[in-house]
């Protein structure tokens, strides 16, 4: 440092450094709090996601192959193995079907006695996940399906088993999602046994949700199933969420302590389903015949 | 000329992709925690070999590739890549001439100056870490520096590029 102020002519002296990184780290700080305030970087970060996109194709390969590897080397007998399970799930769960289909029937005939408005069913399609977030404090997870097909933000995403979390950011080949168990969500829910609602919070771990905001006196007890009550908007309504495996009522404390599992095992999935819900799809079905308007005009 | 230019600049290029690819790839939670910061590894070394070529600008456009990756705050990785280059830069000659020990140890606290920049950002931006396993990544960069930093330097040396 010394040296290097001595004299401008000493070849160890960078021009403008100090200048340079100065005006560099404004830069970030406006970007950041561009990025914080609203979206309106989204198009930059398309554009720079779009940029990577053969590189995250490349990284993922090796689980991609791992899987196919897997596939193609399987047994016959563990082929056969799996087809016989499979074959008792499809009769077991086509009995329940079977009873989902008189459920349903009954449901829409005392809706139309009630009348009430009827309720359509949602539209869901399976998307394979990209790749995990590298980073272990949030657990966002991307997935191969973009604005292109009709991803939109805050898009529910549940699996066979439960609620997994739902789109934060789409790319128009890619979509990045926060799980459930992010620190930083939060979901509405209400007990399936009696209606009682309160939110569910992510902790950081894949198998733990935190409810917090449930007094010591509330009706809730381990075993006791959780399922989204629609009241946000974001998630449809009566989707699985967690279970709940402990409740502490400590008596000095306003809130009893209440722990959940998420149904869905986070930490393990590998396809998903996205879920187009009904209203959210006729708001985004006008919003995009009104940007179509605007084009023309 | 022009192809001259652009084999100087291949080794830093590539290094720089293969470090965004390894800060990118799914691990079992458990590692994950202590993945090195390669991206800020590999910036470091080139902006103390060559800081006129590589210093805070090439720092920023990789921050800005990390924050896209990662889908952190865009900016967060850039600002505090390119705090830790500037101070880089503005001692490499004095790192140059460190034994491979003391510069590990100026790496450390580089390292840790980065991740507390980030930690700083995020908690400020409402993203708060409480695990400890957080400072894993110092510890790990600090320990892979020696290879990374033998490696590097045969690398530019074969491709002969010039201080």
């Amino acid at each position: 440092m010394v040296v290097s102020r001595s004299n401008n002519t000493n070849p160890a002296r960078i021009p403008a450094l100090g200048l340079r990184a100065l005006a560099l780290l404004f830069l970030s700080l406006l970007l950041m709090f561009l990025d914080k305030r609203d979206n309106h970087l989204d198009t930059m970060r398309d554009a720079i996601s779009a940029a990577v996109y053969p590189m995250r194709v490349i990284v993922d390969a090796p689980a991609r192959i791992w899987q196919t590897a897997g596939e193609i080397t399987e047994t016959r007998d563990d082929l056969q193995r799996e087809n016989s399970r499979l074959k008792t799930e499809l009769s077991i769960t086509a009995a329940d079907l079977l009873r989902l289909s008189a459920l349903e029937a009954e449901n829409s005939r005392l809706r139309a006695l009630l009348d009430a408005r009827q309720q359509v069913p949602d539209e869901v399609r399976v998307v394979e996940i990209m790749s995990v977030d590298a980073n272990p404090f949030r657990h966002n997870i991307v997935l191969d399906i973009g604005s292109n097909d009709g991803v939109y933000d805050g898009q529910a995403i549940v699996d066979a088993n439960g609620i997994i979390g739902q789109v934060m950011e789409t790319g128009p080949m890619t979509a990045n999602a926060i799980l459930i168990s992010d620190p930083g969500h939060a979901l509405l829910v209400e007990v399936n046994r009696n209606g009682l609602r309160t939110v569910a919070y992510g902790t950081g771990e894949f198998g733990r949700l935190n409810l917090p905001g449930l007094p010591n006196n509330a009706d809730i007890e381990p075993g006791d199933l959780l399922v989204s009550s629609g009241l946000s908007g974001a998630f449809p309504a009566g989707y699985p969420v967690a279970v709940v495996d402990s409740v502490t009522r400590i008596p000095q404390d306003a809130f009893a302590d209440v722990t959940a599992t998420p149904a869905a095992a986070l930490d393990q999935i590998r396809e998903v389903m996205l879920i187009w819900s009904s209203r959210q799809a006729d708001e985004i079905a006008a919003e995009k015949r009104s940007a179509e308007v605007d084009d023309d005009g | 000329m022009a192809s001259d230019r652009a084999l100087r600049n291949l080794p830093v290029i590539a290094t720089l992709i293969v470090a965004l690819m390894l800060t990118m790839m799914p691990m079992p939670d458990a590692v994950s925690a202590f993945r090195p910061d390669w991206v800020a590894l590999i910036v470091i070394f080139w902006a103390m070999s060559v800081p006129r070529s590589y210093g805070v600008g090439v720092a920023w456009f990789a921050g800005i590739l990390v924050d896209v990756t990662q889908g952190t705050l865009l900016g967060q990785h850039a600002l505090a890549l390119c705090a830790i280059i500037y101070i880089t830069v503005k001692f490499h000659l004095l790192m140059r001439v460190f034994p491979l020990l003391q510069l590990t140890a100026t790496i450390f606290a580089l390292l840790a100056l980065y991740q507390f920049l980030l930690f700083w950002i995020n908690g400020v931006s409402g993203v708060h870490v409480t695990s400890v396993t957080y400072w894993g990544p110092v510890i790990t960069g600090t320990i892979i520096w020696p290879l990374l930093y033998t490696f590097l330097t045969s690398v530019r040396y074969r491709v002969q590029l010039g201080g």
